[in-house]
């Protein structure tokens, strides 16, 4: 099994080797990249948009209620709320549900063009199909960053308007929680592995559909496998840039 | 002309194909015939580098396949058109642009010109009208036209078809055959075709290899395949009762 995974990973970065080999002619790749911004980024901003602006409303009155020591400063919520938001939420949470959806849609696109042959068509004619259909993902992926900033900004509105609108404090007192010890460096480090996870939402999701055998029914089973493993990467790595880039 | 010497290829340990050696001349429709399972496409597939061979030769006119460097590999698949068993038309792509997309990706003709040659080879398929049609707007038969025009757009020298009629009613099956026949001899290709269908075999096989257990049983055109004794292949065509009473008849004369 140990072999299996090995191997199974060694194959994961040759794989990002032939991405780069014999680069499609500028004049389509251009034309795949804007399709795949328009699929995957695009096509992400309502879902996104709806779940951070929620979880934002939830996180600021959950910190709300919890605050019944009125020792504990006021605006606490709108501390809390922009850290967690910025912090973990956006980048890594977001990217688990991008896990589900970016990833099921590139595993069953990749994978359904690996069953009817398609891909052997690509390659029969002299295509690098591993250039050809990861690397417009892997470019429109780093606008990725771009999404998760949207995550988190509307997430803080979202805490905003349920801590102010839901009567659980004052709109100076959250805007003072947003603006203390404010660190760059944490919204550094947020973008910074936000752009490490699509990477891996790009590629990890492409593997298992290219790498696949069998039929439509496999196809299924290829995108729940490939939402483990983006899953699984994406905390693994977040724990490790956490270690590396916050403490000491 | 392609020449097959003495080809092996296995896959987990399993010997699929044990020694092939076999002659495809050009202007000639070449038929691969034997039962589902019989190694058909991972010979075809051979022939197209998608599978590599642990042992033998194959020679394009001449150009051994496995002694080329990298850049003369891809000359030869630039020669090579394949029309897949599933059609595997770009399904996202409309008709025109699945037939126009070996030139966009591999000429720098301006679209004009490649939309003329689009227009030329879909006329020569008999697919007048659905430029603008995605693949799965149209039948399994005009799939099948779609993806021969895109495997001809490009001139190629070497046509191969994974079974071209699979999924086709009989009426439409010959005439997606005849049309490979026909386009075969217009331009002198060299085509290898795959099938399991004796409609096939007798209508457009020029030269058949017949092929069982991973090595190759017989040879011999559609006229010697009613008068040979080799039982492999009276058995395999005899498997179809109305083929059974045909090679009576032939042979009572
Ligand atoms: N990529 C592959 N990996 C493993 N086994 C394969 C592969 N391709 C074909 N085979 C096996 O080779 C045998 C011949 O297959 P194939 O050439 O597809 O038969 P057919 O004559 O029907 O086209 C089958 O037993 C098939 O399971
Ligand atoms: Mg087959």
């Amino acid at each position: 099994m140990l072999i299996r995974y090995t191997s199974q990973i060694g194959k994961y970065f040759l794989m990002w080797k032939e991405i780069f080999k014999k680069p499609t002619k500028w004049s389509v790749m251009k034309g795949l990249i804007f399709k795949e911004v328009d699929d995957l980024i695009i096509d992400s901003l309502g879902i996104v948009a709806f779940i951070s602006f929620f979880v934002g409303g939830v996180v600021a009155i959950q910190t709300a209620l919890n605050l019944t020591n009125s020792f504990i400063p006021k605006y606490l919520i709108g501390f809390a709320t922009r850290q967690s938001m910025i912090l973990e939420f956006a980048p890594t949470f977001m990217s688990i549900v991008m896990a589900g959806k970016m990833g099921s849609f590139i595993t069953s696109s990749i994978g359904s063009m690996r069953v009817t042959e398609q891909i052997d068509a690509l390659e029969v004619m002299g295509v690098n199909s591993l250039n050809y259909l990861v690397f417009p993902k892997i470019i429109a992926l780093m606008l990725y960053p771009f999404l998760v900033g949207i995550s988190m900004f509307l997430g803080i509105f979202g805490g905003y308007v349920a801590t102010v609108y839901g009567g659980f404090g004052a709109s100076t007192d959250f805007i003072e929680g947003l603006q203390r010890d404010f660190n760059t460096f944490h919204v550094f480090y947020a973008f910074l592995k936000t752009f490490i996870f699509g990477m891996f939402l790009a590629t990890i999701p492409s593997f298992h559909g290219f790498y696949m055998k069998g039929g439509a029914l496999e196809v299924g089973k290829a995108s729940t496998v490939s939402f483990v493993w983006t899953s699984v990467t994406i905390i693994l790595m977040n724990y490790i840039l956490t270690q590396l880039l916050l403490t000491q | 002309m392609i020449e097959i010497k003495n080809i092996e290829k296995s896959f987990g340990g399993v010997k699929i194909l044990k020694g092939v050696s076999c002659v495809f001349e050009a202007g000639k429709t070449n038929l691969i015939i034997g039962q589902s399972g019989s190694g058909k496409t991972v010979l075809l597939k051979s022939l197209l580098g998608i599978h590599t061979p642990e042992v033998g030769t194959i020679s394009f006119d001449g150009r051994i396949y496995s002694e080329l460097n990298t850049d003369e590999k891809r000359e030869i698949r630039t020669e090579i058109g394949m029309l897949f068993q599933g059609s595997a038309l770009f399904d996202s792509m409309t008709v025109a642009e699945n037939v126009g997309f070996p030139l966009k990706m591999f000429t720098n003709d301006s679209n004009e010109k490649i939309q003329k040659r689009v227009d030329f080879v879909l006329k020569r398929v008999n697919l007048i009208g659905a430029h603008k049609k995605l693949p799965s707007e149209i039948s399994g038969g005009m799939q099948k036209r779609v993806a021969i025009a895109r495997a001809i757009v490009n001139n190629p020298k070497y046509l191969f078809c994974d079974e071209p009629n699979s999924g086709l009613d009989p009426n439409t099956a010959i005439l997606i055959d005849n049309l490979i026949k026909e386009i075969t001899e217009e331009y002198n290709i060299t085509t290898v075709v795959n099938t399991h269908d004796m409609n096939s075999v007798m209508e457009i096989g020029d030269k058949i290899t017949f092929l069982k257990n991973g090595l190759k049983a017989w040879e011999g055109t559609n006229e010697d395949i009613f008068l040979t004794d080799n039982e492999a292949i009276v058995e395999f065509v005899y498997s179809s009762n109305l083929f059974k009473k045909v090679r009576e008849a032939y042979l009572k004369g």
